[in-house]
This record gives C-alpha cells, structure tokens and sequence, in this order.
C-alpha cells in the first residue's frame, strides 16, 4: 500500500493516482478509475499495470483480475487507435444500427473484436451506450456520434484517418 | 453532441437550464442556482424532509419509490459516516435522460447531492457516471472544482460551519452496477455483484456506513423542489406522483428526444403529438414504455397516463421513463432476441436463476429467430421466465423474464407464425454479440 518506488507510467499520470488514492475513504476504492486511466495511457490492461495498481491499493493481483474481469470496457489486448463501438440495442437497432455496423465492417474490412492491419481503427459491436434518443449512434474512443448515416460515418472515418477527429481523454 | 428537442406540451422544471450555459458556475447562480441549498443549510434535515415528502417525487430510476421516505429511513445517529450516492450509472436500454442532465446542469447535480447529505446528515456525496460517459465526467469534475474554488463545496461552505465533499467517477461497463447494491461493490473497487438485503443501504450501505442512493435524475430535481415548495411540485403531475419527468421517446417516431413531460400525461399523446407520430406514417405495432426491462405494451393499451400506478395498472411499468416505439414492420421476434441478447450479455452471473435462465431465453429465442424454433419452445420460453420472476437476488432476472414474457403473451401468434415459416431452414446461426 504504497507509492512504489519505479512506475511504469507517466509522471503525470502516476501524480494522478497518488491523488486519487486519497479521495476515497478505503484506498481500493480508487481501482477502477485507476485501471480505465492506466488503459488510456497504455492501450491495454497488461501485466506490468496489474501489478503495479495491486502494489498502489495494497491488494492481491487476484483482487484487480477479479475486477477486469468483470467490466466489459476493460481490456487485455491491444485495439485500434481509434477504437469504434457501434451500439445495436434495441433503440438503435430499430433505427439501422446493424446497418450502421455492416458498413462499418466493410469500409473497413474487419469484423467485431477486430483491428486494421496498420492498428488504426478496431471494431466493436457494443450493447446500450445511452444515447437513444439520437440513434442510431457510435463511440469513436471516447466520444459519441450521433444520428448517424453511412454517409456520416464515412466523414468520420475520413477525420479520424487524417488526424482530425476528436479524441476525448 | 445529443439534440435538444421541444414541445408546447413540456413543464420545463429540471430541464429549464438546458442549452443555457448553466455548465458555467456563473450562468448556473444567475439561474438560482445555489439557492436552495443555501435555504436547506438554514432549515434543516427536517424541512427538507418534510419538502420531499411533500412533493411526492417517486424515484426515477425505475423502481419509484417515494424518495422523501427514502430519505427518512437513515436513522439519525450513527457511529460510522454516512454517504450519499448518485446514480448515475444509466445503461438501461432506450434510456438517455442523465446524459442531458450531466451535460447542461451538473451544477444542479451537485446542489441535489448536497441536499440529500444535508437532509440525513451525510458529509460526503459520490456521483457514479456510466463509464461510457468521459465527456461527461470531464464536465462533472470542473462543476465540482469550480464549486470547491467558489467555497460550495469542502469546509465550512457558504461560511456556515457545514462540511460537505463530493468524489465523482465512473464504471467500466456494466448494466448491473445500476442495481444500487452492485453500485456500493463497484464504488469500493469490486466486481459489481448485488448484495443480500436486508440490512438496506439506509442502514448498512457504503463503506458499511447509512447511504442514501438515488438516481441523477432524481438527485437534480431536488433543488427544484426546495425553490417551488414540495405541494407546488406535486401539483405538477398527478395523483401520488409529484412533479415532471424526463421522458425519452426513441425508435420509430418522427421527432425523437428527451422531453420534460408532467407525471401523468398521456402515453398515446407523448407518442402521436410529441414525438410527432410513427415514422413514415406507418402504423404502431407495440410500445415499450419505460425501458427494455418493461413489458410491451399493444396500441389499445397505451391510452393511459404515464406515472408509477397507471402504467403499472397496465400490466406494464413506468420504469426509467424510456418510451420506445415500434412500427408495424418490425419483427417483434428479432425484437425480443436483441432485448434477450442484453440481459444475458449484462446478468453478473451471481445467481443461478439469471446467469442460466437469461443463457437459455436467448439461446431458445435465438433458435426461433434463425428458424430451427418448434411451438414447445415458446411454451419452454415462458415457463423459464415465469421461474426466474422473484428467484434472484437483484431484478436483473426479472427485468430480463418480465419483457420476455410480454412479448410471447401479447405476440405469440407472430412467433407461431415465424416457427412456421422458418420451420424448413436449420438453425444455422446464433447471432453472437
């Protein structure tokens, strides 16, 4: 339970949880928001950032696992730069949402769970992403498109590969 | 960034700040904002308490339960430190409305928090965002700086003597975590599985201290409460349910959005005048009025007020208030297996009745849909879900039983027919999420 003595991120972001371990009245409670911070700056949940959030928390690295585990925005593989989740629950579905992914498989050739070969883009057909209201829609990382048309998302994609879009962190 | 909507027929209470700037700490005061907050301070737990009960506001997150009452359980004196929680954890699907209210009033999020610590004697708060929701933590967190650097929030706030401090942060993804108990492990860094109740988290809650855990939009509707009186606010809607509602119209309607609707207003008229009518002037199959958890409804059955007791009284629930509308060209088979597909998908696998009855509703309705389905299976369907309803800890297997039941009951013909149709074709395929 301890800030150890070599980390594996970056200085500002290790100043971060050593901060957010405080906030908290149990220090565990800071978990994952740690692991969703650590995902962002690493790509990935990996081995060397279980470890190191355990020692951070005073926990086993079972405890972390148990917790990856569990929550499906956490990951253990590397994805795409730009990480696409097309939602197809039921609002979005009534609206073209499994259009919207068909064409987003084939512009970009990969299926779901997959990445471009030059690890741009990755693909991922998610469940509810609570934008009903505007579908059908996507996540591009961290930000949302909405009311989309293929149209629109062939811009999107265009954006993204040219170093335009947003990128919310 | 979500489109605003509007309609003659809304009661602009909790979404009166929207589109007005009032994500700016100087907008929001301008507004009135930090007012109530600053009256609570000045007459106490006691006539908050009074207020809430007053103006019968009902929980929005699902259940309805009346939140003054709520807020009455927390015994007084405790030894260990009570907590009030947000949740803010919206996953249920056709349901968008805290998105808006995060994006233009988290101050109003923040003033809500407040309240509720003020009223059961709570120095610190937790709002709980939804993972998928960054941009929206990032709005949150610079409400609640700008809040602390303005001395509303931390020591001695607004110069009275009271400590008040609020952590904001997010999930990782899962439907569960919106199940207050699940919300608690989440909170304290576990795996988001529900807790046995008794005790309830008015006793034993957070950190094993009394907690208050109410839904974003239930939490921002209360400094509104407090401006207008509570009797002025129960006016607003209808009998034994107080006050307005966030209601999200989705699917196949012509205007689509979020629309603040009294308690009590018409379901047939939200659809036809607000959300302007089926899409393409086709006809209305069904309707799911509060939620995917919430059974359908056909087009006789929706001329009804939508609060807790006349939805209910419908054989359906109000739920999180996320109306979705279905046009006559759907299949209410492919409806069933994508709202099926989500529960088994989300259940936390904590108990039996849900991790395997959720597992085979969609395995059954799967083999329907892709047309190696036989008349038993509808027979097998109903007979699961009717034994999941009441067998699991928390109301994820219900949620999941309660929609499929409704579709099988109100739509069996359409599924008998399908089965026939498709009878021929082996069942090739299980579309997997």
């Amino acid at each position: 339970m301890s800030t150890p003595a070599t980390t594996i991120f970056s200085p500002g972001l290790a100043a971060r949880f050593d901060r957010l371990v405080t906030l908290y009245p149990v220090r565990r409670s800071a978990l994952i928001p740690m692991l969703l911070y650590a995902q962002d700056e690493v790509g990935y949940i990996s081995e060397p950032v279980v470890k190191e959030i355990a020692v951070r928390l005073g926990i086993t690295e079972l405890d972390v696992r148990s917790v990856l585990s569990y929550y499906s925005m956490l990951r253990t593989k590397p994805v795409g730069k730009y990480n696409l989740q097309v939602c197809t629950n039921i609002s979005c579905m009534l609206r073209d949402g499994y259009g919207i992914l068909e064409h987003c498989k084939n512009r970009l050739g990969i299926g779901h769970k997959e990445v471009t070969p030059d690890g741009l883009f990755s693909l991922e057909e998610v469940e509810c992403i609570g934008v009903c209201c505007w579908a059908p829609a996507m996540q591009v990382n961290y930000d949302f498109y909405d009311e989309l048309t293929t149209e629109k998302v062939d811009q999107i994609l265009e954006d993204y590969k040219a170093g335009r879009g947003k990128e919310t962190v | 960034m979500p489109r605003l909507v509007s309609h003659p027929d809304e009661v602009r209470i909790i979404s009166r700040r929207f589109g007005q700037g009032a994500e700016g700490i100087d907008k929001y005061l301008e507004l009135d904002g930090y007012k109530a907050v600053q009256m609570a301070i000045e007459k106490g737990p006691d006539w908050i308490i009074a207020e809430m009960k007053a103006s019968g506001l009902r929980g929005r997150g699902g259940a309805g339960f009346p939140t003054g009452m709520k807020w009455s359980f927390v015994p007084k004196q405790s030894d260990r430190p009570k907590y009030v929680l947000v949740n803010g954890d919206e996953s249920e699907p056709g349901t968008c409305k805290d998105h808006l209210l995060f994006l233009h009033d988290p101050h109003a999020m923040i003033e809500g928090t407040m309240i509720a610590g003020l009223a059961i004697g709570a120095k610190m708060g937790f709002i709980y965002l939804r993972g998928e929701y960054r941009y929206l933590l990032k709005i949150m967190e610079k409400a609640v700086a700008d809040a602390y650097a303005k001395g509303f929030l931390g020591k001695n706030i607004f110069g009275t003597g009271v400590d008040f401090d609020i952590v904001t942060q997010t999930g990782a993804g899962a439907y569960e975590v919106g199940e207050e108990s699940a919300l608690m492990e989440s909170l304290e860094g576990k795996r988001g599985v529900p807790r046995i109740k008794p005790p309830f988290p008015a006793v034993v809650g957070l950190y094993g201290g009394p907690t208050v855990i109410n839904n974003a939009e239930t939490i921002a509707s209360v400094p509104h409460i407090l401006l207008m009186g509570g009797e002025a606010y129960a006016k607003v809607g209808s009998e034994r349910n107080g006050g307005t509602r966030l209601f999200g119209i989705s699917g196949h309607v012509e205007r689509p959005g979020v629309y603040e609707l009294p308690m009590g207003y018409n379901l047939k008229k939200a659809i036809y005048e607000v959300g302007g009518g089926v899409r393409g002037g086709r006809g209305l199959k069904a309707v799911v009025p509060g939620g995917s958890s919430t059974p359908v409804l056909l087009p006789d059955e929706i001329d009804i007020g939508l609060d807790f007791d006349q939805v209910g009284k419908a054989g359906s629930m109000l739920g999180s208030g996320g109306i979705v509308v279905i046009d006559d060209q759907t299949s209410i088979v492919e409806f069933a297996l994508r709202t099926i597909k989500f529960y088994q998908h989300e259940s936390c696998g904590w108990c039996i009745p849900c991790r395997e009855g959720t597992d085979w509703l969609k395995k059954t309705i799967g083999r329907v849909y892709a047309g190696g389905g036989a008349t038993k299976d509808l027979d097998n369907i109903q007979y699961l879900a009717e034994n999941m309803l009441g067998r699991t800890f928390c109301p994820l297997g219900d949620a999941a039983a309660m929609p499929t039941l409704g579709f099988i009951k109100k739509f069996r013909k359409e599924f008998e027919e399908h089965i026939k149709a498709h009878s021929h074709e082996p069942a090739t395929e299980l579309v997997q999420l």
